[in-house]
């Protein structure tokens, strides 16, 4: 398994009381698995998210990404796994106002000391892989809301990262923008890449191949997309009826 | 392994920071701008204040060199105590006989002359009146004051070992009894005697604030001639030379020693003279103008460090301001180091680009300084220790008041930094 978790707990504490945002997380991500996370807010899918992305630490339990454990590793050790090995999407894009989207795609390979002349290759290489060889010059703000979301998946892929994660990146979208972003999401699926996508939207979980639903720090379920299809569609049919059965 | 590598990336971590930096600055010309004011008013100060009182220096010293940097000025002179305090002034005054050998005797003088001279003495040809200056001197005078005979000649050996009643005068004495212009072998009357003129003589040497300049009426005679004719009356002394300035004190100490073997002076008696070193006056004008040089540039000093904390200001502002991108920095990959060195090196390019304009405003006042106040400070300038110093000091400041910004943005947590709005 390319990603490990075991028994992953993260509990924070407002004042005297403890409130566990992860509460024994056990799960395994292969080698170009597409997985959606979903769950209701609060349900801890962010908290996974960051641990995923190396951005957080969990109190308890296990990490290992690549048969790495990673989980104790100093701030400097993390800086460089998420600088070589993960690529972050989220709902904002998060580009730089000022810098080109060249510039922007550039960013993390900056903290790779690669040399000038491979960074612009691979930068430029990254916005071809989106679709947006024609507008590397451009800033973000004479870009649509889809391209922005392109440019920062360029940047995501920049580092030719082995994890994709992606924060409800079509959160911000209209929905035929939204649907471009997924294709692309499905392209780079097909390519090889492993994604892990937070999102509460079905039919952007749709696109996964895996459904990881979260409730209260826990999972809840961890299905394949047809099998968790079904069981919804077996889960929700009596409820629906049961609605319509209220006077 | 790792503290070689990291040293290794280092100048191009700077140089990434530094580049950043500027365009950070660029982006926020105006406020960057007005942010430095503090840096630049600081250092603009410091330089023109030690431009100025390294120009007035320059122009004391100019003064006291052309007096003579290796001279010794060997005065007759009263003990303060002893009983040689109220000797007679013949007792006191040099005899030519007392300063033979001297410069055998002393080998870090290169060479003497005796002088002795009067002022207000009627001088007349023809008619015209006036009073001068007269003084005896000897053939070494020439070098040693720097003043060659211009028309005619020097006083030749004869001259001086038959006190021969010649003399040279100045130009403007000259002009004054209206002389030919080829004066010599006119006669003066001086003080009652006829003296033949064989040349005329350069005038002496503007001293600045010490007189002298070419208004000068001088007669010149030998000193034999002097001696014959007025003994002791008249104040008469010795110049001396040393062989480089740095010799000055062995020289004094050389001369004091001959002289008080010459005037047998026992031990613990008091010298029945002076010698004044010019050389002595530099050093102590140097160890004056370097104190009162700190001390003025560590005052307006102060004002460089009152900028820095208009620095820190807009320094925190800026990483309020930009939180979300140390938080996107942070999840691409960018360490706490990146960071800190992001926003230290952006502080310190600040107070740099602050430094370079205030040394330039420094320049401007400097050059306007010379123009407005003229001689006195026409040779000020701002001295190259000056400006690594400020430029240093300005980056001292940044690195000072950057840390506290730089060190906060290095700590955030990307989570909440995201998070931010």
């Amino acid at each position: 398994m390319m990603i490990q978790l075991d028994n992953l707990s993260k509990v924070y504490r407002v004042g005297v009381e403890r409130i566990a945002a992860l509460d024994g997380v056990s799960l395994g991500i292969g080698q170009n698995e597409y997985v959606a996370v979903m769950g209701p807010s609060g349900s801890g899918k962010s908290t996974l998210m960051n641990i995923l992305g190396c951005l957080d630490r969990p109190s308890e339990g296990q990490y290992h990404l690549d048969g790495k454990l990673v989980h104790r590793l100093g701030g400097h050790a993390l800086a460089r796994i998420r600088n070589e090995r993960i690529g972050f999407v989220f709902q904002s894009f998060e580009l730089l106002p000022r810098l080109s989207a060249l510039h922007n795609v550039e960013l993390p390979l900056l903290y790779s000391g690669l040399g000038w002349l491979a960074r612009r290759r691979r930068a430029r290489g990254a916005l071809e892989r989106v679709g947006l060889a024609d507008r590397i010059k451009h800033r973000p703000n004479q870009l649509s809301g889809g391209e922005k979301q392109r440019v920062a998946i360029a940047r995501a892929l920049v580092v030719q990262p082995r994890l994709l994660l992606a924060d409800e990146p079509t959160g911000n979208l209209d929905s035929r923008t939204s649907e471009e972003i997924l294709a692309l999401f499905d392209r780079l699926h097909a390519e090889g890449q492993t994604i892990v996508m937070v999102t509460h939207e079905e039919e952007v979980a749709a696109h996964a191949t895996r459904i990881i639903r979260m409730r209260d720090g826990r999972v809840a379920s961890d299905l394949a997309a047809a099998e968790d299809r079904a069981r919804r569609a077996s889960a929700e049919g009596p409820t629906d009826k049961a609605k319509e059965g209220r006077p | 392994m790792r503290l070689v590598a990291l040293l290794l990336s280092l100048p191009r971590l700077l140089l990434r920071s530094a580049l950043l930096a500027l365009a950070q600055v660029w982006a926020n010309k105006g406020r960057s701008i007005l942010t430095t004011i503090g840096i630049v008013i600081g250092v603009a100060a410091v330089t023109t204040v030690i431009a100025a009182l390294s120009g007035l220096r320059a122009n004391v010293l100019r003064d006291f060199e052309s007096i003579g940097a290796g001279k010794l000025f060997i005065f007759p002179h009263w003990p303060d105590q002893g009983t040689q305090r109220h000797a007679s002034w013949r007792s006191i005054r040099f005899t030519p006989e007392q300063t033979e050998g001297l410069t055998e005797h002393c080998p870090s003088v290169e060479c003497f002359t005796r002088q002795a001279d009067r002022s207000g003495i009627a001088v007349e040809f023809d008619k015209q009146t006036t009073d001068a200056v007269i003084r005896g001197i000897e053939p070494e005078w020439h070098r040693i004051e720097n003043r060659s005979v211009v028309l005619g000649r020097p006083f030749s050996l004869i001259d001086n070992e038959q006190a021969q009643p010649v003399c040279l005068v100045t130009e403007s004495l000259r002009d004054r009894l209206r002389l030919d212009r080829q004066c010599m072998g006119q006669r003066v009357l001086v003080d009652g005697r006829y003296y033949l003129i064989v040349g005329v003589v350069e005038p002496p040497t503007d001293f600045g604030m010490f007189g002298g300049g070419p208004k000068e009426e001088e007669i010149l005679i030998p000193f034999s001639t002097y001696w014959k004719t007025y003994g002791g009356r008249g104040w008469s002394y010795i110049i001396a030379v040393s062989k480089s300035p740095t010799v000055s004190d062995e020289a004094r100490a050389e001369v004091s020693f001959f002289l008080r073997q010459r005037r047998h002076l026992k031990p613990g008696e008091s010298d029945t003279f002076q010698i004044e070193v010019v050389q002595q006056y530099i050093d102590k004008f140097n160890q004056l103008s370097t104190m009162v040089t700190l001390v003025a540039g560590g005052i307006v000093g102060i004002s460089l460090i009152v900028g820095g904390v208009g620095i820190m200001n807009i320094m925190l502002v800026s990483v309020s301001e930009r939180t979300r991108e140390i938080g996107l920095r942070k999840a691409v990959g960018a360490g706490a180091g990146a960071i800190l060195m992001q926003f230290l090196v952006e502080a310190v390019v600040l107070c740099l680009i602050g430094g370079l304009i205030g040394l330039a405003l420094g320049q401007a006042f400097t050059a306007a300084l010379g123009k407005i106040l003229g001689a006195k400070l026409e040779h000020a300038f701002i001295p190259g220790w000056a400006i690594t110093l400020s430029l240093g000091f300005a980056a001292g400041v940044g690195v000072l008041f950057g840390m506290f910004p730089a060190v906060k943005a290095a700590r955030l947590d990307p989570i909440e930094a995201l998070r931010h709005e």
